[in-house]
């Protein structure tokens, strides 16, 4: 049996020892942080919901699971000190840390996360994620701090799976009032929500692991940019980690107050194109649609600057990105050539269905700009959230779209044949089982790397950037997560220098 | 009298009971799914379903319909899809927002708007008049949007003397709670007090030109005594009309300014209820904004009646 | 006299009061210029709106761009010029719906008042006027899906009921008046004399309603589009530019301000042009007004 005994817990102890002193030396907890996000949550239970703001709130925060995401996206140890896994790696061993309590007082043992578990992966589950869970066969407690997972098939990556936020540890006695009252295991305690206005978060003396180093935290819901940029401005708000208008962060920059803070999410941004539905069922079709957009105008002028070119569906921070950006060079010569191969020598008519968010709305107006030069004529339709999931993504009933995909090591959606856009390929699936089945490290950097050429070959989609995190931070306000390998403020670390 | 109040009661019911079936079947075919909202785009169509289940959706429309119904003449509302809390309870929470709001937008249109119209009721044709008409027509001609846009650029981004938006909360105290409403109620003020201004100003004219105040001119009492004794009474009744309707008006109307200034009111609680497709929020606040109309119609109709003893006839 | 002379005799006192109402020359000034730049943007614009330029985009006002260039470096002059087309188009279109719904409704209700039929026109019309008009709006673009069509029909819906009403309470007031007693007697029916007696006598209005209906059709294309309900892009309208410069009005005000201002101008024309026309064409109120 292979063992890993993880050594993350002592040097996370460490690390954050050496960060803590300065607020020892002086004696008293941090200042209360207040922070900006754009959108309210709905409720405040993640395995509920799929509101990205629920885990921008509670991850890591109020709610843990058995791993958890670091800043760079590396895979950390949480409520499960260590773990080991079998050799055939279907079964995980967790050892649960000891004396871990909830909010309201009462312990968390091996049953919870039997509990939890169970219930996300149950028939009636109502968890946004559940695919998450697919693997687990069984969940067996060995005793009050052991858990066993069994799982049908070797899953590569299932200490992923386990970090997200839909999959925190949670308690059966106040799972029915998480949702407006949640009670955790984390540094910080809910305190109260106004609704419509903000939620308080407060200090937990009582955390099981490296306490936190403030007093609490104020997440303000602003989803007006002007009045987001206003809030800052007028010092209303210590940071605003995901700032929802790169347009106005150069007026920031040049204030010595604040800080703007760059860096990268898991949001591949791509314009979506329904595989099976003609003329871009061809893929000379595809191909030139991808030559025919220039990125980098794309990015210069609906994201002011902010964002890196991909070429293929994966995050470039990740070491197995394979930049594939030259294989879809903006070459409008080309992008004609090939149409008039295809047979639309005159180009065609589509449509573009686009979704609220700005990426996408403006995004759209400039692709639809570049395909005009090339003979597509694009017939814009901006759609609310509702509309979109029911046509596009649900019905497929659309040719074009702009859709930023942020979750985490997503690829996996090219497997499915029912997914929206439509994707079938035999080749990408045995990809796919093979990178499923293996652990080695090595092996599946190549297969990953396989994966990212394939759909780049088959230009399934327009590959545009991936999306950055652009959010700006008092001077003295540090620790806040840079990159944003999950949507989250995680505040464990965070304190005033 | 009686009989006409009885007969526009039961006619205004029937309004109500028309307009709960017009709102929940107008809003029952709005496409889009709510479960598949909240659970976003990994969500598997097992999940979709039992989310479904557990919020009541399934069922057939007319069944739901029945249920809804019979839980709001008990003053119950259901509970919210999204935010998982009575939808009463949210409604609450939000007219703490709203209802102020409307107040002191009402409060400040009604103290420009009297004084304005009094004086060009009274110096006709003067310079004080051509100014109040000239200004009113600006008024109503803005959009409250941008004139909203153009506060929150001046006040709050050049001049910072206000917050671009957002509640505190009444608990942080009075004054913080009315300098958040501040921006907001002038810019939803500004075209009611314009219509408002020109209401009062021809109602004012109107009245003037009635037998009776000619009469009590022709006593000798001079064309401000007459307005002031007289005219201004008479006139009350079209004023009240329109400061009843912008009372219900602004408590939803306001939608478009709830969101400039993002301010958790019951206009912005409806308009993400459609967005997130929470379709009993909006089902429920609609059928209470229709009501309030219906109520106020009901009342400017009695009062009319009453001043009016004709209209009571002819019904 | 004949019929037609006294038609002319009137049509040129009523052109000769229009010059010299001050509100209604200024009015139509304002209006004609909309409509003409409306009209000649279908030929011609100082830029193509549908071409982004993001290398100029933020330009102030010069004299290369008179009102300068929005986020994509379109010529906001040119758009201005275009939106007028989408207002002005939703908002004729709106008062058309609201008319050709409206009148025979209320002119039918009058012809039997009291009736049923009375009773239900009526009712209908309180029900839709207690409807907060927005949120309808809002609603049937979340059924149809946002675009031109559906925000002419949502203001459409609520033209009707103006104009029933209108149409009800001018001609119950006809219906007891003496040509009309002589014309019953003659034998027309309640429907023809609709058409020939009451439809001409209320015209005048329903013009001036329909002024201020079309100003506030403008109005409220504007408001839908600013929600994201209106026009789609890339077609210019001056609602949904306003609502995608609210982000910017901290970089670049005048991306904000120049839509903003044409329809305050608009609409400020139509009002006063509605004004005047109601002073020209009611003698009740230009007697009071003298």
């Amino acid at each position: 049996m292979k063992t890993v005994f993880t050594t993350f817990a002592a040097a996370g102890a460490l690390a954050l020892g050496a960060a803590l002193s300065p607020a020892l030396a002086a004696g008293h907890l941090g200042a209360s942080v207040t922070l900006g996000m754009q959108l309210e949550p709905p409720m405040l239970d993640p395995t509920g919901g799929a509101a990205a703001a629920i885990d921008e709130v509670v991850y890591a925060n109020i709610f843990e699971g058995l791993t958890r995401f670091g800043s760079d996206g590396s895979i950390k140890p949480a409520l499960a000190e260590s773990w080991t896994i079998s050799d055939d790696g279907l079964v995980y061993t967790f050892k649960l840390h000891a004396g871990v309590k909830y909010h309201d007082g009462t312990g968390l043992d091996a049953d919870d996360v039997k509990f939890s578990l169970d219930r996300a992966r149950g028939e009636d589950s109502t968890n946004a994620q559940k695919a998450l869970f697919a693997a687990i066969e069984s969940v067996e407690v060995v005793d009050a701090t052991t858990v066993r997972i069994t799982l049908s098939k070797a899953t590569g990556n299932f200490l992923f799976n386990m970090a997200w936020g839909d999959a925190v540890i949670v308690a059966p006695e106040s799972v029915e009032t998480n949702a407006t009252n949640p009670i955790g295991t984390g540094p910080f305690k809910f305190a109260r929500w106004v609704k419509g206005d903000r939620v308080e978060i407060e200090y937990n003396p009582d955390y099981w692991g490296a306490a936190a180093q403030i007093e609490g935290a104020t997440f303000k819901f602003i989803s007006d940019p002007t009045a987001a940029f206003a809030a800052v401005m007028a010092e209303d708000l210590d940071a605003f980690p995901a700032f929802p208008a790169p347009e106005i962060l150069d007026q920031l920059k040049d204030d010595p107050r604040f800080r703007v803070i760059v860096g990268s999410t898991e949001g591949e941004t791509i314009l979506s194109t329904n595989n099976k539905q003609a003329p871009f069922d061809d893929v000379r079709v595809r191909e030139a649609v991808a030559h025919a957009i220039d990125r980098q105008a794309i990015i210069d002028g609906a994201m002011f600057g902010y964002g890196t070119p991909i070429g293929t569906h994966f995050a470039p921070h990740n070491p197995a990105y394979v930049d594939l950006t030259g294989q879809s060079n903006y070459d409008p010569d080309r992008a004609r050539e090939l149409l008039a191969d295809a047979g639309y020598p005159d180009g065609f008519k589509a449509t573009l269905k686009l979704p609220p968010p700005a990426y996408a709305r403006r995004g759209g107006e400039i692709i639809a700009a570049q395909l005009r030069d090339v003979g597509i004529e694009l017939e814009i339709s901006n759609l609310e959230w509702a509309q979109w999931l029911e046509q596009v993504f649900r019905g497929k009933d659309f040719d074009l779209t702009i859709i930023s995909h942020t979750e985490p090591m997503d690829i996996g959606i090219y497997g499915r044949d029912d997914y929206y856009f439509q994707y079938s390929d035999d080749g990408f699936k045995s990809i796919l089982e093979e990178l499923n089945a293996t652990a080695d490290e090595g092996r599946r950097t190549a297969l990953l790397q396989q994966a990212q050429r394939k759909i780049a070959d088959d230009y399934v989609n327009g590959y545009l950037f991936q999306l950055a995190r652009t959010g700006v931070a008092k001077q003295g306000l540090k620790g806040l997560w840079e990159n944003a390998p999950t949507q989250a403020n995680d505040l464990t670390a965070v304190y005033w220098e | 009298m009686l009989r006409y109040a009885l007969k526009r009661f039961l006619s205004l019911s029937l309004s109500l009971v028309a307009a709960s079936v017009v709102i929940f079947f107008v809003i029952e075919v709005v496409p889009g799914d709510p479960a598949s909202y909240m659970l976003g785009l990994n969500a598997q169509p097992d999940t979709v379903a039992a989310l479904r289940q557990e919020l009541g959706l399934e069922g057939s429309a007319i069944e739901r319909y029945f249920r809804w119904v019979t839980g709001v003449v008990q003053g119950d509302f259901g509970v919210s899809y999204t935010y998982r809390t009575p939808v009463s309870e949210l409604i609450a929470d939000r007219l703490w927002v709203s209802l102020p709001l409307a107040v002191y937008a009402l409060t400040l249109s009604t103290l420009i708007a009297f004084p304005a119209g009094i004086v060009a009721a009274s110096r006709r044709g003067s310079a004080a008049d051509t100014t109040v008409m000239g200004v009113t027509q600006f008024g109503i001609a803005v959009p409250n949007f941008w004139f909203a846009m153009l506060l929150v650029l001046l006040f709050s981004i050049t001049l910072r003397w206000f917050s671009a938006g957002g509640f505190p909360g009444w608990e942080e105290g009075l004054i913080s709670g009315i300098k958040a409403l501040t921006l907001p109620a002038v810019a939803l003020a500004l075209p009611q007090a314009s219509i408002l201004a020109r209401v009062m100003r021809s109602a004012l004219l109107d009245t003037l030109d009635e037998d009776f105040v000619r009469t009590a001119r022709a006593k000798g009492l001079s064309r401000s005594q007459a307005l002031w004794r007289h005219a201004l009474r008479n006139a009350m009744i079209p004023v009240l009309t329109i400061i009843g309707l912008q009372f219900s008006f602004l408590l939803a109307g306001a939608i478009i300014i709830e969101n400039v200034f993002f301010l958790p009111g019951l206009g912005r609680l409806v308009f993400q209820g459609i967005t997130q497709r929470d379709l009993i929020v909006v089902e429920s606040v609609v059928l209470i904004l229709v009501l309030a109309i219906i109520v106020v119609t009901f009342l400017v109709d009695l009062a009319y009646a009453w001043v009016d003893p004709r209209l009571r006839q002819r019904s | 006299m004949s019929e037609v002379e006294v038609n002319r005799a009137e049509a040129n006192e009523i052109w000769r009061s229009a010059l010299r109402s001050r509100s209604f020359v200024i009015g139509a000034v304002v209006t004609v210029v909309f409509v003409v730049a409306a009209l000649v943007s279908f030929l011609w614009t100082p830029y193509d709106v549908t071409e982004l330029v993001i290398a100029d985009r933020f330009k102030r006002p010069s004299a290369g761009h008179w009102f300068g260039t929005d986020q994509f470096g379109r010529d906001i002059f040119s758009m201005v010029m275009v939106g007028a087309r989408t207002s002005i188009a939703v908002a004729v279109v709106a008062v058309g719906i609201g008319v050709v719904a409206g009148v025979p409704l209320g002119l039918a209700a009058a012809a039997k008042r009291d009736s049923l039929l009375d009773e239900v026109i009526m009712r209908s019309n309180d029900m839709i006027f207690s409807f907060p008009a927005l949120l309808i709006a809002i609603l049937i673009t979340a059924v149809f899906g946002p675009g031109v069509v559906n925000a002419i029909i949502a203001i459409g819906i609520f033209n009707t009921p103006v104009f029933a009403r209108l149409a009800r309470g001018a001609a119950l007031s006809l219906w007891t008046r003496d040509f009309l007693l002589a014309a019953r007697v003659a034998g027309k029916g309640k429907a023809l004399i609709s058409l020939e007696h009451i439809l001409p006598n209320i015209t005048n209005l329903l013009i001036v309603q329909g002024t201020i209906q079309f100003s506030l059709g403008i109005l409220a294309e504007a408001g839908l589009s600013y929600v994201g309900l209106g026009a789609q892009p890339p077609l210019p309208s001056w609602g949904r530019m306003l609502a995608e410069s609210q982000t910017l009005i901290s970089i670049a005000p005048h991306v904000a301000i120049f839509p903003g201002l044409a329809i305050v101008l608009t609409v400020l024309g139509l009002n006063l042009m509605g004004d005047g026309l109601r002073d020209i064409l009611d003698p009740r109120l230009r007697r009071a007004r003298n």
